[in-house]
């Protein structure tokens, strides 16, 4: 059994009192609304053969928000009550004392829906989650004596949200998410080297673990913490790279995702603020931002301003064609919102973030990829990457990668850090594949300090010149 | 306000009283409010308020060698009562691991210094604006300088731990943090950088002047980069990064990672990792100090270590867990360092860029390419070329990399320490890394 939220059950004030408060702040706003939020987490961690933590956390409160022009005001506490939203009103009326704006009363409806109203903790009981743990821990333990450490943990949450409007328009959304990982290390002859793995999404726990399909997860940490056991220093300097589908398409994330954010944009202060309608990939490469596919782990029904998501193009064969919005950015920039608006949680504001960022299959084979390259890298999973916005240079960490000599695989090299130009690096792109593939649903990313889960999916890709930076010259 | 030490205690009291009714033999918990408000500019007006109130409450209970934990920002006793019961439950359900407990008792803080941690100023909006507009003023004042945003914020904090074992102890903390990112622009390139002031007393904090110029010319000198070839050179770590290279050598002396076999610092207590210049301290004692406490967060006293001497590692990290693990008592370092930094090189600034006929100084890295397990290091950066003790001219698009085992031995540091931040280095030369370029 599941239910929404009644945020004003348990507390000394009513629906019809906050709802008198909101329309009261915000009367001379442009925009704002009251956003309350509820969420119910736990944390179950194996770790060195042990159950090393099993937490829960429950977490509630409402962010206050009103808006005037650019002017944002925000408050939040963690207590819903009349004395507490007064006070929050009013800060934001402090803040903004002299403005005159008219509230936009219009946000878009739809009834689609890209997951369940489930709460995936109370879908499997502690013990089986426990025992399930520690099978993992055995099965790799047998599966070789090198295996020195094995860490593998589940991650369950279900959020529920309201967004309540100036006028007392009322959205709602209940959020399942979870994620599995497991991590192991190896050691031979004195050197250790460490494989990570890990599966999630909008859905529940048995959508993944029934079976044996945890040992999928296994063998895949395993393999690729096999392969650094084995690999040498990584070359450095500029190369062609081909890359792996799938999990490598943070590259997508860093070098052109964070640029296209609304934001940024507006502020002139993003290496892409001047470039909408030109050139900025090579033809062939096409990207979309897209809310809206199920179970997805950078999915979302509405976003947290309560507008329903969308599938974005954001470069279409090439051209740069629309940024991510959420309503404050889309009103200043005379567009509409593309239900890009989110937040970590309630203790922050909004702003116009990633969901789940694509580059769409070109007709090329991987194969073909590396024949192609003298010399060069091919790399097949990444730890994390990063951006400057405004000079664009962007890094990602790879954390399985091979040498290609003369069109052919090498030996597996050190994980090493990629370095590029993010209005420049698709220009380079000369090769999309045709084998699309999404990542494994585990990625999270940062903004201004806060959290969010992403997904991200590409086809294997040939980048004509890249930065490696190993040790190797 | 941020709520008092009464209320906190009460709510402390409450959740171990409960906590023991319903059947833990042991249990810690940890109430904590922090208030702050903030207020943005961007390019000479307002741009955000943003006042925050967090409560929040963790709980942890011990049924023998069983344990597990709860939070939540609810604190309202019938909300405290459902996730007692269920921890409670939990906890039997949780398989039991030897190494479980509550610190030992003779370890535990037993007199709590005043370390001047509080300043009561309360800085109205107005205030902040007016600083702000200061600083935007001194931000702006080049014509290359297209874009600047600015934040101050004032946060207020209190917490009590507590514990079945009677430790029961807590206090206020403040602090008054103020930052600007500018983003200047020529023909060729547009770059940001930033600098921020942080101090636990409003008097303490940098002149908005000052720190609205140094992010301007911070940022105004990285215009036209170039990009260099790949070669071994010399790299001089600017304190802001060099401070972040010390942070990667605390977590790889944690008691953690060294009991799970995951540092690459491993079983090298009493063995050279550094060179014979290098000392290193975690002080946790000094007065106003970011990092200063007197127990760490499971409430055992913390005194001043030296951490490297003479080049010499002397002391992990160690928490309660982890200590007995390691058959090694707990050194007050549950949560980490407090504050730690390395101790004056003997040679200026100055020398240090004259050192070598060309090096290059970085003043920005991006990407996690930190890897603890095998010491690798490997990181985009940004920054300039030195020659002949001169800045040339900026660099970007380049990674460095290296191995923490080899880096380490290959430090030499400046005489420049300043005690700005929680943890903190001189200017840092490491000769014998890789860069590569084009």
């Amino acid at each position: 059994m599941s239910f929404m939220s009644n945020f004003f059950e348990k507390s000394d004030l009513s629906r019809s009192e906050a709802e008198n408060i909101i329309s009261e702040t915000l009367q001379k706003c442009d925009d704002g609304e009251l956003y309350l939020e509820n969420s119910k987490s736990e944390s179950i961690l194996l770790d060195d053969n042990k159950i090393k933590n099993s937490s829960y956390n429950s977490d509630l409160g409402f962010g206050f928000r009103a808006i005037s022009d650019e002017v944002v005001a925000y408050s939040h506490s963690n207590e819903i009550s009349k004395n507490s939203l007064k006070q929050s009103s009013e800060n934001l009326k402090s803040t903004l004392k002299s403005v005159k704006g008219t509230y936009n009363y219009e946000i878009p409806k739809s009834n689609k829906k890209y997951y369940k109203n489930i709460n995936p903790i109370e879908q499997k009981s502690l013990n089986e989650k426990i025992k399930i743990l520690s099978d993992v821990n055995n099965y790799l333990r047998s599966k070789s004596d090198k295996v020195k450490q094995v860490t593998a943990n589940f991650l369950g949450e279900q959020k529920s949200v309201e967004i309540i409007r100036s006028g007392g328009e009322t959205l709602s959304d209940v959020r399942p998410l979870i994620r599995f990982n497991v991590s192991v290390m190896l050691e031979k002859n004195g050197r250790k080297e460490t494989g990570v793995y890990g599966v999630g999404g909008r859905q529940s726990y048995d959508m993944y673990l029934k079976d044996d399909n945890w040992k999928k997860v296994c063998d895949e940490a395993l393999r690729i913490a096999s392969v650094n056991l084995e690999s040498k220093p990584a070359p450095a300097g500029e190369m062609k790279v081909v890359l792996g589908p799938g999990w490598p398409a943070i590259l997508i994330h860093e070098a052109v995702g964070h640029g296209l954010e609304g934001d940024f944009n507006r502020k002139k202060t993003s290496a892409f603020h001047n470039l909408m309608g030109q050139k900025v990939a090579s033809e062939g490469v096409t990207i979309i931002d897209d809310g809206t596919i199920d179970n997805r782990r950078g999915s979302l029904t509405i976003d947290d301003e309560g507008t329903p998501t969308e599938k974005t193009v954001l470069i279409e064969n090439g051209i740069l064609k629309n940024f991510m919005q959420d309503r404050l950015n889309a009103r200043l920039m005379k567009t509409r919102s593309t239900g890009s608006g989110r937040r970590e949680n309630y203790r922050h504001i909004v702003l116009p973030r990633m969901r789940n960022t694509m580059m769409l299959s070109g007709n090329h084979t991987q194969e073909e990829m590396i024949k192609s390259v003298d010399k060069g890298i091919f790399a097949v999973s990444f730890g994390g990457g990063q951006v400057d916005i405004t000079s664009g240079k962007f890094v990602f960490n790879c954390t399985e990668a091979y040498e290609i000599v003369n069109g052919k695989i090498g030996s597996p090299i050190k994980g090493a850090t990629l370095i590029g130009d993010g209005p420049s690096i698709l220009k380079e792109v000369s090769m999309v594949g045709n084998d699309m593939m999404m990542d494994p649903g585990i990625g999270t990313c940062g903004k201004a300090g806060q959290g969010v889960p992403v997904g991200v999916a590409q086809p294997s890709i040939l980048i004509n010149k890249m930065t490696v930076g190993g040790t190797k010259l | 306000m941020v709520k008092d030490q009464e209320f906190l205690k009460k709510k402390a009291a409450y959740c171990l009283d409960l906590a023991k009714k319903l059947g833990a033999t042991d249990s810690s918990v940890v109430v904590k409010n922090s208030v702050s408000e903030t207020v943005n500019f961007r390019n000479k007006k307002l741009d955000e308020s943003n006042r925050s109130d967090d409560l929040g409450i963790s709980i942890t209970t011990y049924i023998g060698k069983k344990k597990s934990s709860i939070s939540s920002s609810n604190l309202l006793n019938e909300n405290l009562n459902v996730l007692i019961e269920k921890c409670v439950e939990t906890t039997k359900n949780t398989p039991e691991d030897e190494f479980n407990s509550l610190p030992d008792r003779d370890l535990l803080a037993q007199e709590v210094k005043d370390l001047d941690l509080y300043d009561d100023t309360q800085i109205e909006n107005d205030q902040k604006i007016n600083y702000l507009k200061k600083l935007e003023d001194a931000a702006s004042n080049d014509k290359k300088i297209v874009n600047t945003e600015s934040s101050f914020t004032q946060n207020k904090s209190n917490f009590i731990l507590a514990n079945t074992d009677g430790f029961c102890n807590g206090h206020k903390t403040s602090s008054f943090t103020a930052s600007s990112v500018t983003v200047a622009k020529d023909e060729k390139s547009m770059e940001r950088d930033y600098e921020y002031s942080s101090k636990c007393f409003l008097k303490d904090l940098d002149d908005a002047n000052e720190l609205g110029k140094l992010a301007a010319n911070q940022t105004i000198r990285k215009l036209s980069p170039k990009k260099i070839g790949s070669e071994k050179i010399a790299i001089i770590f600017d304190k802001r990064i060099a401070k972040g290279i010390l942070s990667t050598f605390a977590s790889a002396i944690s008691s953690s990672a060294i009991s799970r076999g995951t540092s690459f610092l491993k079983d090298k207590v009493n063995q050279k990792i550094f060179s014979d210049k290098i000392n290193i301290f975690d002080k946790p004692d000094m007065l106003k100090g970011l990092g200063s406490r007197n127990f760490d967060s499971e409430g055992v006293k913390t005194d001043t270590l030296k951490l490297v001497d003479q080049g010499i590692l002397k002391h992990y990290l160690i928490d309660t867990y982890n200590g007995k693990k390691l058959n090694l008592k707990s050194n007050g370092r549950c949560g980490g360092t407090s504050n730690l930094y390395f101790e004056n090189g003997n040679i200026s600034f100055k020398d240090l860029l004259n050192s070598n006929s060309k090096s290059l100084y970085i003043t920005e890295t991006i990407g996690h390419g930190s890897n603890i397990v095998t010491g690798d290091y490997s990181v985009g950066a940004t920054g300039f070329l030195v020659e002949n003790g001169e800045f040339k001219f900026p660099i970007n698009e380049i990674t460095i990399a290296g191995n923490f085992k080899d880096m380490f031995q290959n430090i030499i540091l400046a005489n420049d320490l300043e005690l700005k931040y929680a943890t903190n280095s001189p200017t840092m030369l490491i000769e014998g890394m890789v860069v590569a370029g084009k």
